[in-house]
């Protein structure tokens, strides 16, 4: 789960890590009055979604098509250009990198004070899964895209590892700042930022914070020009309070629904529907798809031991969206049983009517009771027995394939 | 022989009272696995049934090892509490034996919670942890055999394929595709999709490559990480036994979380096709659709002069 800049600023600063003053607004109106109350003569107008590219993505007009300005994160001098960039960017449409083509509308901006900046730094801390261990990575080359860095200057970045028995040493504190060529003030600064940071990363669950750019100011203070907080969603249980930092304006409300109901649901581009059961089969399902000449439109894990509303409503989200144009329910049952999978997709079928082509493979535990259920009624369907020959089937039923 | 745990391998079950636990215990004794017992703390001195046979419940794993001396313990308890039922099994198997394998079948723990029960694992020696969010190991034997996890027991017979998998369900698929061309598996491990787990490939092919029973390897991987491109690298150069591998998530887009939580395409590192790449480069035979493994492993298999 991720969070907007705003609400990653106000963690940093509750956290003890330097951040410059600003206020989220959603309206030009709230724009400019921070503008006033910032009381400072250049501010940063952000946009606010959670993709990253911002500084260099460009706004759209959504009715239009039409490009409105360059650049989600402008620098304003005046109160005029607080005015002209929070109009281009509120109820526009951001199209970065990581958005993809279709961009994001943008609802939320923040305006931040001014700084004067005497370096730019990059700093993120992630779990690392190879090493199994926190890892810090900081880099002079701040502002830039870290993975072109990675690239091609990999020396350029700095990494640490955090021991989880002794946490973050202050020694490994003092050497990273040293890594930065950083002295005195700012040395002393940036080593006490690291271990609030370190701390923070901890005790909100996060699966990643980045930094870019973290900078040096012209009086060698350490501070946060930016903030990109990802929090690890198995950790929610303890983290009531992530209910309300959620934006679910970005998330796939399909993929939100899905959720609710305790599938793993992911809306692709595609046309052939997949129901499966097991991550990795679901996977491998939509590859085998591709294999034989089709799109997936879905990854879609209905999980060990999903019961029959479950399933059914697995199959009711496939069967709404309307690029489906055949489906391939493929169920290898472990904990899952087939039996149950046929019952609900019977059940959502004659709920919802169903109007495209259906192939079934069912195997491991049950699948003959499922067949059954299957055979005896009249569903139009196809059933096959291996996964191969199910993503031929579908391909070659939707009119697709090589 | 197999590996790391026997067909008569005594077992503990972890959270043995809860719902999962008294399920899939009944499954494993049903199979033929050696149960001698479990822990839910608080509910130590009752006994408890399952498929007809009387468990006892202990408090603590200290407890529970010294009165059944237990080899390997499963542990079906819920995320909020696993990685704490992780710590208190290792510390008990190597104070008390010195070894032990622990396998967590357990979905959905914190990955900052994984972070210190593997490091916490990792400073006993002798101790090994499988998983967690995976479907467990199995030894097929000739009359049942050790079944610790939540696979379908039925599917197995004892043979001489090892398969190693990050995927619960793409494990069995595997496990019928050898089944397919008449070869029975040594031991299958699903190692889990998370990214912070415990035993990972090359732990698994290392023991394979010396395990006697087993003569050639299915390794079943999945997007993310880095793991399969370090375990060719280490076939490369440790394997002589053929190894077939296949990787889920060719078609996966960038930065979205594919079910597990660490299925995810992150910074434009970790997609199937560097992993197949690796894979090619280290003369593994790959699979390109897992209906092809068992037609696969027999060209391995024959290339290898094994059939």
């Amino acid at each position: 789960m991720n969070i907007h800049e705003y609400q990653g600023k106000e963690l940093f600063r509750s956290a003890g890590v330097k951040v410059q003053e600003g206020v989220h607004c959603k309206s030009v109106e709230e724009a400019l009055a921070a503008y006033d109350s910032l009381g400072s003569k250049v501010v940063a107008v952000k946009s606010q979604i959670h993709a990253g590219g911002r500084g260099k993505g460009n706004l759209y007009c959504p009715n239009s098509g039409d490009l409105l300005m360059e650049g989600g994160v402008k620098i304003a001098f005046s109160r005029d250009e607080v005015e002209t960039y929070s109009e281009n960017i509120l109820g526009h449409i951001l199209v970065t990198k990581q958005t993809g083509p279709a961009g994001k509308l943008v609802s939320n901006i923040y305006v931040e004070a001014g700084c004067e900046i005497a370096h730019e730094y990059y700093l993120a801390l992630l779990v690392d899964r190879e090493e199994k261990q926190v890892l810090i990575m900081a880099s002079t080359e701040g502002g830039m895209d870290i993975e072109e860095v990675a690239e091609e200057t990999p020396e350029a970045i700095h990494k640490i590892w955090v021991n989880p028995s002794t946490g973050l040493l202050d020694s490994q504190k003092e050497d990273l700042g040293i890594s930065l060529d950083l002295s005195g003030a700012a040395l002393e600064d940036f080593v006490d930022m690291i271990g609030c940071l370190y701390d923070l990363f901890v005790s909100n669950d996060c699966s990643m914070v980045e930094i870019n750019p973290l900078v040096r100011t012209k009086s060698d203070e350490i501070v946060a020009l930016d903030a990109k907080v990802g929090f690890d969603e198995n950790a929610s249980f303890r983290h009531k309070e992530w209910e309300d930092l959620r934006d679910y304006s970005e998330e796939e409300p399909t993929e939100t629904r899905a959720n609710e109901a305790g599938l793993s649901y992911v809306k692709l581009d595609g046309d052939i529907g997949c129901l499966v059961n097991g991550a990795g089969l679901a996977m491998a399902t939509m590859d085998v798809i591709k294999l034989y000449g089709g799109e997936p439109a879905n990854f879609l894990d209905i999980g060990g031991g999903a019961d029959e509303a479950k399933v059914q409503e697995a199959f009711e989200i496939i069967l709404e969206d309307p690029n489906v144009k055949g489906i391939l329910v493929n169920i290898f049952g472990g904990i899952q049983r087939c039996d149950i999978v046929a019952k609900a997709v019977l059940a959502a079928s004659e709920k919802m009517g169903l109007q495209v082509p259906l192939v079934i493979r069912l195997s491991g535990t049950m699948f003959e009771e499922g067949r059954a259920i299957i055979d005896s009624s009249d569903l139009d369907c196809t059933s096959v027995e291996t996964l191969a020959e199910g993503a031929e089937a579908i391909v070659g039923l939707i009119g697709g394939g090589k | 022989m197999a590996i790391w745990v026997q067909e008569d391998s005594k077992l503990l079950i972890q959270g043995i009272t809860g719902s999962q636990g008294r399920f899939h215990g009944e499954k494993m004794v049903e199979y033929g696995t050696n149960l001698v017992g479990g822990v839910t703390p608080g509910k130590g001195g009752q006994n408890i049934e399952l498929a007809g046979n009387e468990f006892p419940v202990f408090n603590t794993m200290m407890e529970a090892i010294n009165q059944t001396d237990a080899d390997a313990s499963v542990i079906y308890v819920p995320p909020p509490f696993a990685a704490a039922a992780i710590m208190e099994a290792a510390d008990a198997f190597h104070q008390i034996k010195g070894e032990g394998v622990i396998v967590c079948i357990t979905e959905g723990i914190p990955t900052l919670d994984m972070v210190k029960a593997v490091a916490y694992v990792n400073e006993r020696e002798g101790i090994r942890l499988i998983g967690p969010n995976c479907p467990g190991i199995i030894t097929p034997g000739d009359n049942g055999g050790c079944k610790i996890g939540i696979m379908p027991g039925h599917i197995h017979a004892k043979g001489r394929i090892g398969i190693v998998s990050k995927s619960g369900t793409l494990t069995y698929e595997a496990v019928a595709q050898t089944m397919s061309i008449g070869e029975g598996q040594s031991t299958c491990i699903g190692i889990g999709g998370d990214p912070v787990n415990g035993t990972g490939f090359i732990d698994c092919l290392s023991a394979f490559e010396t395990d006697p029973q087993t003569v050639a390897v299915v390794m079943i991987g999945e997007i993310g990480g880095t793991a399969e491109e370090d375990a060719s690298e280490w076939a490369a150069e440790n394997m002589s036994k053929p190894i077939v591998g296949f990787v889920a998530g060719s078609t996966a887009p960038p930065g979205k979380r594919m079910g597990h939580a660490g299925a995810i395409i992150s910074g434009g590192k970790g997609t199937a096709a560097e992993k197949f790449a690796a894979f090619e480069a280290a003369g593994i035979h790959i699979a390109r659709d897992p209906s092809e493994i068992g037609a696969v492993l027999k060209v391995a298999l024959e290339e290898s002069g094994l059939l």
